[in-house]
């Protein structure tokens, strides 16, 4: 990872006006924004959040049992969200996080209500739209007990040329018996530098289900999503598809700590490239039996570019079970004639392949938002061979 | 529908076929036997268009077209099929979307095909995962259904397969390669058969795959050469008395 020079970026000044209706936005940012997952027309989302530049511009609530503000409103209203902000992540922890912490620009409040079962997903959408825009968000979500949310963030920027910075936190707190299903779709381009910094903390029987997809190039990206289970019987669930096109760097790993009996761990990419870097750490660590967890990491390597899995399994007790299954390669020239035999040209028979390696079937997204995503992967298959 | 003549085959430096000469009628059944490694499985891959199978010498003729260093999609447009024995897992990859890739185009019903080989609750399954000997049988003829090929290549139908898959698979081999029958007012069940009739080039081990399909001539491929021309039922009994032996007294 290069050393990134954050006084390149504008940190300051870059306030941006309300927008009534996301409809209202240019075709050009509509479009960006539906390619990262966001419904412009919010008819099937109970809530939705926009965040641009410096400033949420829109924030709304279909939903009486979803509340969702601007995270300075919270802090506002919640006297400084004692039991949530900067509870899972140490402030200090490098620059990235100082910087979020000492000028905060904005980022969503999600909470909801205990028991309910929220039945369309909240949109949340990080938007950089100025040239070398510098942001920092910091994001608070609130799963109470016995109560289940999907939440859709598409993270963009308006001109894939442009120059920016993303500096995100987010915490997590999913509750006793309560269930967070949440899924990222990363829009950046050739010139963007990204940091997020998330952590979750999942209760008794509390579930954190995670989907990442990343499909475009991104100059340099580090992240380490990391949940700890701290009840008996939570589980997590990492699900990675991502595509590094020439120019991306990207050190993406995830992290599941086990503190508790019968928890369970899952983490599982999919990485391809096409002559991007790509690092991928993984690391499960047992502190409590019967605990459960298995890491899958399967990168292909399509014409040049670097894989780097780095799977992790770290058993602090006697009678864990941890296992992890990793592999780095090409496309089996088997499964290529298998295809052609059936009368699939060469061409053909290696995108069906990808397209099912590239399985996002698994994450159970809604329709609408696993056609976008096909349709992306479909575009950078132009890249891909 | 196919002819091949004096076809050489080498895998590496190895010549695994040495000089083979067959020709298969339109809706005629081939049976083709032999030991393990006489070459049957090589003659499949090599007339499929496989890589790693090099032809040194001869010709292959599919319906007309010589075909001897087409690639493998081509020969499967002109109508070839091939049932595998040891077919790869295509992850991400559902049984139902391959049917419908192998129909390249044309309409045809998964649910439906997948009814004739009991195979509705695998559609959703990607392909070939963890599948048992018997339900990687009843997926590739359901591919080959689908992709309804003019000469289809089965490589030991038989094997790994239990006694009550195998008479499914027996018998949805037979209609394959003869077409469903049944009184039409339109339309005698000759000119049905002589409308959907398949030719078929079938390998064989055991020789179970005889209780169900009329073949019509058969053949013993041994160490790369093919001799002993005769009723498949004729060979199989030769074979099950004398093994194959006296195939290579044959040979001399």
């Amino acid at each position: 990872m290069s050393k990134v020079d954050l006084s390149q970026f504008t940190f300051k000044g870059l306030e941006r006006p309300v927008i009534e209706d996301l409809r209202t936005m240019s075709a050009a940012d509509k479009e960006q924004l539906i390619m990262s997952g966001v419904d412009v027309d919010e008819t099937d989302r109970s809530a939705s959040f926009l965040h641009m530049d410096h400033s949420n511009v829109h924030c709304e609530s279909n939903d009486p049992n979803v509340e969702i503000m601007d995270i300075k409103k919270a802090l506002a209203k919640y006297d400084g969200l004692p039991d949530y902000f900067w509870k899972l992540i140490d402030k200090d922890k490098d620059e990235f996080t100082r910087a979020a912490a000492e000028n905060l620009h904005g980022g969503y409040f999600i909470r909801t209500t205990k028991g309910v079962k929220i039945e369309k997903p909240v949109q949340s959408c990080l938007f950089i739209k100025a040239d070398k825009a510098g942001q920092n968000v910091h994001n608070i979500v609130v799963v109470e007990e016995d109560s289940e949310v999907h939440i859709i963030t598409g993270c963009l920027v308006a001109d894939s040329h442009n120059a920016g910075a993303h500096l995100g936190i987010s915490e997590f707190y999913v509750k006793k018996g309560g269930k967070l299903t949440f899924t990222m779709i990363h829009n950046w381009g050739e010139n963007v530098t990204v940091r997020p910094r998330s952590y979750g903390l999942v209760e008794e029987g509390g579930a954190y289900l995670s989907n990442y997809v990343l499909m475009k190039p991104v100059k340099d990206l580090q992240m380490y999503p990391t949940i700890r289970l701290a009840g008996r019987g939570a589980v997590a669930r990492f699900n990675s598809v991502v595509v590094a096109p020439e120019g991306s760097h990207l050190n993406m790993g995830n992290r599941v700590i086990m503190d508790a009996p019968e928890t369970r761990a899952e983490i599982i990419s999919r990485t391809i490239t096409t002559g991007g870097t790509l690092i991928v750490p993984g690391h499960i660590q047992a502190n409590a039996v019967p605990a459960r967890g298995h890491l899958e990491c399967k990168g292909l390597i399509l014409g040049k570019g670097v894989i780097h899995a780095i799977p992790e399994l770290e058993g602090r007790v006697a009678g864990v079970e941890l296992s992890h299954e990793a592999a780095v390669g090409k496309i089996a020239q088997e499964e290529i004639e298998y295809l052609m035999a059936r009368g699939m040209d060469e061409e053909e028979a290696t995108s069906t392949i990808v397209r099912g390696f590239l399985n996002v079937e698994i994450m159970g997204l809604p329709a609408k938002l696993q056609e976008t995503i096909q349709k992306t992967i479909a575009e950078s298959e132009k890249d891909m061979f | 529908m196919l002819t091949i003549e004096d076809l050489h085959v080498k895998i590496g430096e190895r010549e695994v076929l040495k000089g083979i000469n067959l020709h298969i009628k339109e809706g005629e059944t081939f049976i083709l036997f032999g030991p393990n490694g006489s070459g049957k499985t090589s003659l499949l891959m090599t007339l499929m268009g496989f890589s790693g199978y090099t032809v040194t010498g001869g010709r292959i003729i599919f319906r007309g077209q010589d075909v001897t260093q087409a690639p493998s999609f081509e020969r499967a447009r002109l109508g070839l099929g091939m049932s595998f024995q040891r077919p790869p897992t295509i992850h991400g990859l559902k049984t139902r979307h391959l049917v419908q890739m192998c129909a390249r185009g044309r309409q045809v019903d998964p649910e439906a095909l997948a009814g004739k080989v009991n195979f509705t609750e695998f559609l959703d399954r990607d392909i070939n995962a963890g599948f048992s000997g018997g339900e990687i049988k009843r997926s590739e003829l359901l591919q080959l259904m689908a992709q309804n090929p003019k000469l289809v290549l089965f490589d030991e139908p038989e094997s790994g397969v239990d006694l009550e898959n195998m008479q499914l698979i027996g018998k949805v081999v037979r209609s394959l390669l003869s077409g469903e029958l049944s009184p039409r007012a339109e339309l005698s069940m000759k000119e049905q058969k002589s409308r959907t009739a398949r030719s078929g080039l079938i390998i064989t081990h055991t020789g179970y795959i005889l209780d169900y399909v009329n073949a019509d001539r058969g053949q013993v491929l041994y160490n790369g050469h093919l001799c002993c021309e005769a009723r498949p039922r004729d060979i199989l009994e030769h074979i099950r008395s004398y093994g194959y032996q006296e195939c290579v007294r044959c040979l001399n």
